[in-house]
């Protein structure tokens, strides 16, 4: 990035990918924006863009946002061939406009994968994400009056560890940087941040063998071990989460297909 | 799903089988260098060793098939993956070529290398071991050895003194003294090696045993066993090519050359 502190403004040409809909074939349009302020955000500098656009009468470019502070993981562009653009570990609504330099042209296109099929222009589903996520992103608990804290003892170091899995805002730009389309820096995020607290052990290994079970299922990627994924992270979730899924994955596997079942039928009672 | 089901069918699984047989196979690279770097001893070193190999007849097979078996996994678990992540690919959006980000050239080489490794073994094969290619010079249609000492494997003498073997030391040299074969040996290892830097690395990240604590040492570590591999391969076809070493004393190019097929 650019540490560039003057207020000079500045004119780019966005190269965005337009496409009415799913079963629309798209294409890049240019689009001037002149006269910004290098102060303004990436999606603040879309915004004006789209003023120009519905002031002079054409449809205006869909994107996805939703927080704009970088937590919500709604916002999903590819900039200049990177998911959330230059930076590291920010997401596209905390990208300025001090990062690009006058006269730029910035290329704009969806975060896109096979399972993340392009809605409108910039935006994509990933409901796919949330399939994963029902098929075991959660503990069973009982629902009730809150436990009282410290009553069950987690070790710091784990409770760090999980916070940092816990990061993972779910916006996709693992998948979208990934070359296989792999969602494995996700469901590795997701699978750890649970499986490393005592209250995710008991569906652990079903846990990890459901999601990524769903996650195959879903089209996604294989892995290749090129640690793009966290290179692209807007959390900077370390690919290490993935070893750890590996091996809690094929430890799952092999305890389940070994570990003994009751040949009992009914309850205890 | 079953143990051999999720082995098999779940992207973790066939990774899993591809670490795994990858591994086998360095192990394989390693014996076979370590093996060949007899050469530079007396002739009665590789020869006694390529007697000793064939002597060991069932247990030969055996490693043969598990090899086998290794390269086929490898290889299916490569393709099944390659073409689901292509699908995973399509999509209907814009199709932009990917803009690297940190990803070694290894790791983006690794398909392209795998490709010119497995000619290599199939050409190595047929130029060493079923004297396919090179026929003049394959070890069949070579004088016999005579060893002039035992070749002992762990202090026991396993070919004797005296024994009639094939000459692999004369084939070996005869081989790589053509310029063009010995270079593309080079090329294959010196690619292969870098198959390995990736897949060494891979290995740990596999089977979930690399962390950032020490993924920095792995790198090194594979970095130096992948240039020693190379240097250990280089130097076999690399030294005849030069001409540093030379057809063993006592060789006597055979009368009639060639006479079967």
């Amino acid at each position: 990035m650019v540490a560039d502190n003057s207020s000079t403004p500045l004119s780019v040409t966005l190269r965005v990918w337009r496409q009415a809909g799913p079963d629309q074939p798209g294409k890049f349009v240019d689009y001037p924006a002149k006269d910004l302020s290098p102060h303004m955000s990436f999606l603040e500098m879309l915004d004006v863009v789209n003023d120009e656009l519905t002031t002079k009468g054409e449809e205006p470019i869909a994107f996805a946002h939703d927080c704009r502070e970088g937590i919500c993981g709604t916002c999903s562009c590819t900039i200049n061939g990177k998911p959330h653009g230059p930076g590291r570990g920010v997401a596209t609504c905390q990208v300025y406009m001090r990062s690009f330099r006058d006269g730029d042209v910035i290329v704009v296109e969806p975060f896109q994968a096979q399972p993340f099929p392009v809605i409108k222009d910039l935006v994509t589903d990933r409901s796919a994400f949330d399939k994963i996520m029902q098929a075991g992103g959660f503990i069973t608990v009982r629902a009730g009056s809150a436990p009282d804290a410290n009553s069950i003892p987690v070790p710091k170091e784990d409770a760090d560890l999980a916070m940092d899995a816990a990061a993972c805002i779910g916006c996709g730009a693992c998948v979208a940087a990934c070359k296989n389309a792999s969602a494995m820096l996700f469901v590795a995020a997701k699978v750890s941040q649970l499986g490393l607290f005592p209250q995710g052990q008991p569906e652990r290994d079903k846990r990890v063998l459901a999601m990524v079970g769903t996650m195959d299922s879903l089209g996604f990627g294989n892995c290749t071990n090129q640690y793009e994924c966290s290179a692209a992270c807007p959390k900077t979730i370390s690919h290490d989460f993935i070893a750890r899924m590996n091996r809690d994955y094929l430890a799952a596997s092999f305890r389940h297909a070994f570990k003994p079942a009751s040949a009992s039928t009914g309850g205890a009672g | 799903m079953s143990l051999v089901g999720n082995l098999f069918s779940s992207s973790i699984g066939r990774k899993f089988l591809m670490a795994v047989t990858g591994l086998v196979l360095v192990g394989f690279v390693i014996g076979h260098l370590v093996g060949n770097l007899q050469i530079f001893e007396s002739p009665d070193h590789i020869n006694g060793y390529a007697a000793f190999l064939h002597q060991l007849g069932p247990l030969l097979w055996v490693a043969r098939i598990v090899l086998l078996l290794c390269v086929g996994l490898h290889i299916w678990a490569a393709t099944v993956l390659t073409l689901e992540n292509r699908e995973a690919r399509e999509s209907n959006g814009p199709r932009s070529a990917k803009k690297w980000i940190r990803a070694t050239l290894a790791s983006r080489m690794v398909r392209w290398t795998g490709y010119v490794v497995l000619a290599f073994v199939l050409y190595h094969l047929a130029q060493f071991t079923l004297g396919v290619t090179g026929t003049a010079h394959f070890k069949e249609n070579l004088p016999r050895y005579t060893m002039t000492a035992d070749y002992r494997v762990a202090g026991f003498p396993v070919i004797k003194a005296g024994a009639e073997v094939l000459d692999v030391h004369s084939m070996v040299i005869l081989g790589f003294q053509s310029p063009l074969v010995s270079l593309f040996y080079i090329v294959a290892v010196g690619l292969l090696s870098l198959h390995l830097l990736h897949g060494l690395d891979s290995f740990f990240q596999t089977v979930g045993w690399r962390s950032a604590q020490w993924s920095g040492t792995l790198r090194k570590i594979a970095l130096v066993f992948c240039a020693a591999y190379f240097l250990g391969n280089l130097i076999i076809p690399g030294s005849v090519l030069i001409g540093a070493k030379g057809l063993r004393e006592g060789y006597k190019a055979p009368v009639t050359v060639a006479t079967n097929r």
